[in-house]
């Protein structure tokens, strides 16, 4: 398969360990922002295998779980609005607010509907012309280029019946949110592959000159995360913080510039609420003015009444890499993937789930 | 005439007859079907294995099958894996009214087609209809006897540290088959459902060794949960090798775009032998003589150890394989 087995092949990852064992000597914290690249490093048993010099660590990278109860009651109040739509990517359906899902709104009769595709909502939204139908806009700029596109394509198509409820998030305020409460100690950052695509690596640059840490974006297959690893070891031994790309196929320093302005023309930045780490200035995506009629907060009197949080669960914690799953009293027990507590448990992507299904990284040698 | 189903097809009145004589009767004709009897009386010798499924696959047709097809071939498949040769089959139809004629004798003929491949013969059945909006267009229950050769006994709970894991072909064809023509999913692909009858493959490697342990079919759950039903059952440590685990280049590809493992997609024409060691080339060569198990390779062994599986990496790594948990699956079989 092209762009997949030939970065999964056992010899050229054998060769990279080898080459990551001889080559560090500093104790070395490394963060992957991306749940993707937990996904991987868990299920190809990456943790392991590196030697115990490098500590690696998840990162808030996992759009799901770091949607504020507050926002995800939004999105289930909306969803009971008598004949409403919901279109909404396949996760969110099942991650608890602070008292139900989307999930159970919808057995309990909303319409609430996976689509794969922006499209795809467009098209609910022009075969129910009667009926509103709001997009769940959840994910960082990988998902909102597309977002904004189904925006300029319902104001092209006169739909007047689409809109979207906006809980985008950027990356690149949170790790500087995360950087300067000084909790974690961090040398080196896999940054996102996807997002990259969107930002370029120049998003991330501050991170070496203003912070001292080594940054590589990475894609998300094996190979990919250990040849990242292997430029951060590289970086942290010569001692020369940079920005380096170990995802060429997919990620070019200044990003794709048509989506980004698709982006600025529909959204501004805004404050936002991530979970656990309260609220961070700039860090969201609202729609512009311009486009206010396609902005569900701006279209319907949305009241999601107080919000509260699940006792116990620390997935903030776990978010900022402070804590891990194994850290928790309810992770395994009260918290499993089929009744989640957490949104964490909820995401494929979560720390929480992937600890779960990969055996908490892989225990036997 | 209309080309649908009315309700007035499952009232037990002249169209219902007419109905099962024609359309179903007909075409799957033997000596105990034609009687219409209320029940079948069959001569029967032997120890008994008894069976049965239901069938829900949305959509019902789907590339390399349908849910005619996939309602014999799950059944007799839990037969072999049993040990069983499947003899006899009971068939029946829940209909959504308004369901096209044209769709039942499709259905038909490709349970036709399978039941001669399988060597099994339907002897009862029964049809209900539903009103509009009851039902998803058809659902079909299968059940199923067979006899169990002298000699053979196998079950879930028969395997032995050293045994060998035999696997019969590339895995995740029918979920990924099924998915690709799920509304609002659909995807290109040229990956077609491995839905087939097995109970020929599974009579070629009883007859190869006698000796084989467990055997079973990964459909819902995939590999994965399969080898964790053994792993458990038998209280023993399952080990499997990444890179001997056959998966299609497209089935793959439709995987990382769907984020999923294919470990955990769901088969309809594949099964999992344990195996003592000393039998496991006898059968492996039994399994790739045969139709369906053509790509049939070893995966792996069984080791001492408690409920587990581990899959050994490309990487070299080595890391725990659990059950499937909770998921967006659509409805498959």
């Amino acid at each position: 398969m092209k762009f997949a087995s030939e970065f999964r092949q056992g010899k050229l990852a054998q060769g990279l360990l080898s080459k990551i064992r001889g080559a560090s000597k500093r104790p070395a914290r490394f963060m992957e922002f991306c749940g993707g690249h937990t996904v991987t490093i868990f299920r190809y048993g990456i943790r392991q295998a590196l030697p115990e010099t490098i500590m690696m660590l998840s990162g808030p990278g996992c759009p799901i779980c770091v949607t504020a109860n507050a926002d995800l009651d939004k999105a289930i109040a909306l969803a009971r609005i008598p004949g409403l739509i919901i279109a909404t990517f396949g996760d969110a359906i099942r991650v608890p607010g602070s008292y139900t899902s989307l999930q159970v709104a919808r057995a309990e009769g909303a319409d609430v509907r996976i689509v794969y595709s922006t499209l795809d909502a467009l098209r609910i939204a022009e075969e129910n012309p009667g009926r509103k139908v709001v997009f769940l806009g959840i994910g960082f700029e990988t998902t909102a280029p597309t977002i904004a596109a189904s925006v300029l394509q319902a104001k092209e198509d006169g739909l007047a019946n689409y809109s979207v409820l906006s809980l985008h998030k950027l990356c690149p305020p949170v790790i500087k949110a995360l950087l300067d409460s000084g909790e974690v100690a961090l040398d080196g950052f896999i940054c996102p592959g996807h997002v990259s695509a969107i930002t370029g690596s120049k998003a991330w640059e501050f991170i070496a000159r203003d912070y001292g840490i080594s940054c590589v974006v990475a894609g998300f297959e094996p190979l990919d995360v250990l040849q990242s690893v292997d430029m951060l070891v590289a970086q942290v031994e010569r001692g020369e913080p940079m920005v380096e790309i170990a995802y060429r196929r997919g990620v070019q320093p200044e990003g794709n510039t048509e989506a980004l302005r698709l982006m600025d023309e529909v959204f501004e930045p805004c404050s936002a609420e991530w979970r656990g780490m309260g609220t961070i200035p700039d860090s969201g995506l609202r729609l512009k003015d311009d486009y206010r009629r396609f902005d569900a907060e701006k279209v319907f009197e949305i009241d999601p009444g107080p919000t509260r949080e699940p006792s116990g669960c620390i997935c903030g914690e776990i978010l900022q890499g402070l804590k891990t799953p194994h850290d928790c009293p309810l992770f395994g027990e009260a918290c499993t993937p089929e009744e989640p507590v957490g949104p964490c448990m909820v995401s494929s992507e979560g720390s929480c789930s992937t600890y779960y299904r990969y055996g908490g990284g892989g225990i036997e040698r | 005439m209309s080309d649908r189903i009315l309700l007035a097809h499952g009232s037990g009145g002249t169209l219902a007859h007419r109905l099962v004589e024609e359309r179903f009767v007909k075409p799957l004709l033997n000596p105990v079907l034609s009687k219409l009897d209320d029940a079948a009386v069959v001569d029967f010798a032997g120890r008994l294995a008894f069976t049965t499924d239901s069938y829900v696959v949305n959509p019902i047709f789907f590339p390399g099958g349908d849910i005619g097809r996939l309602a014999i071939c799950g059944t007799t498949n839990d037969l072999a894996m049993s040990g069983a040769r499947p003899v006899y089959l009971s068939l029946s139809f829940i209909i959504e009214e308004g369901f096209l004629l044209t769709d039942i004798d499709r259905i038909i003929s490709s349970i036709r087609e399978t039941t001669e491949e399988a060597e099994v013969k339907i002897v009862t059945g029964d049809t209900k209809v539903v009103d509009r909006g009851s039902a998803d267009k058809v659902y079909i229950n299968t059940a199923g006897i067979g006899v169990v050769p002298e000699g053979v006994s196998l079950s879930g709970r028969n395997a032995q540290p050293g045994d060998k894991v035999l696997l019969s072909g590339p895995i995740g064809d029918h979920g990924i088959a099924v998915m690709s023509k799920r509304e609002g999913l659909d995807f290109s692909t040229k990956v077609e459902s491995d839905c087939a009858p097995l109970c020929e493959m599974v009579a070629a490697m009883i007859a190869a060794s006698p000796k084989i342990h467990c055997l079973r079919d990964p459909t819902r759950g995939g590999l994965a949960t399969t080898l964790n039903e053994l792993a458990s059952q038998s209280n023993v440590r399952i080990v499997i090798e990444e890179e001997r685990i056959p998966v299609r280049d497209e089935v793959l590809a439709a995987c990382e775009m769907l984020g999923f493992d294919p470990l955990y997609v769901a088969n309809e024409g594949k099964l999992v032998a344990l195996v003592p060691a000393s039998d496991a080339e006898r059968v492996l060569a039994a399994m790739r003589k045969s139709k369906y198990g053509k790509e049939a390779v070893l995966i792996g062994e069984v080791k001492e150890g408690s409920s587990r599986v581990v899959m050994k990496t490309s990487l070299g790594t080595s890391r725990l394989i659990d059950m499937l948990t909770g998921d967006l699956l659509p409805r498959i079989c």
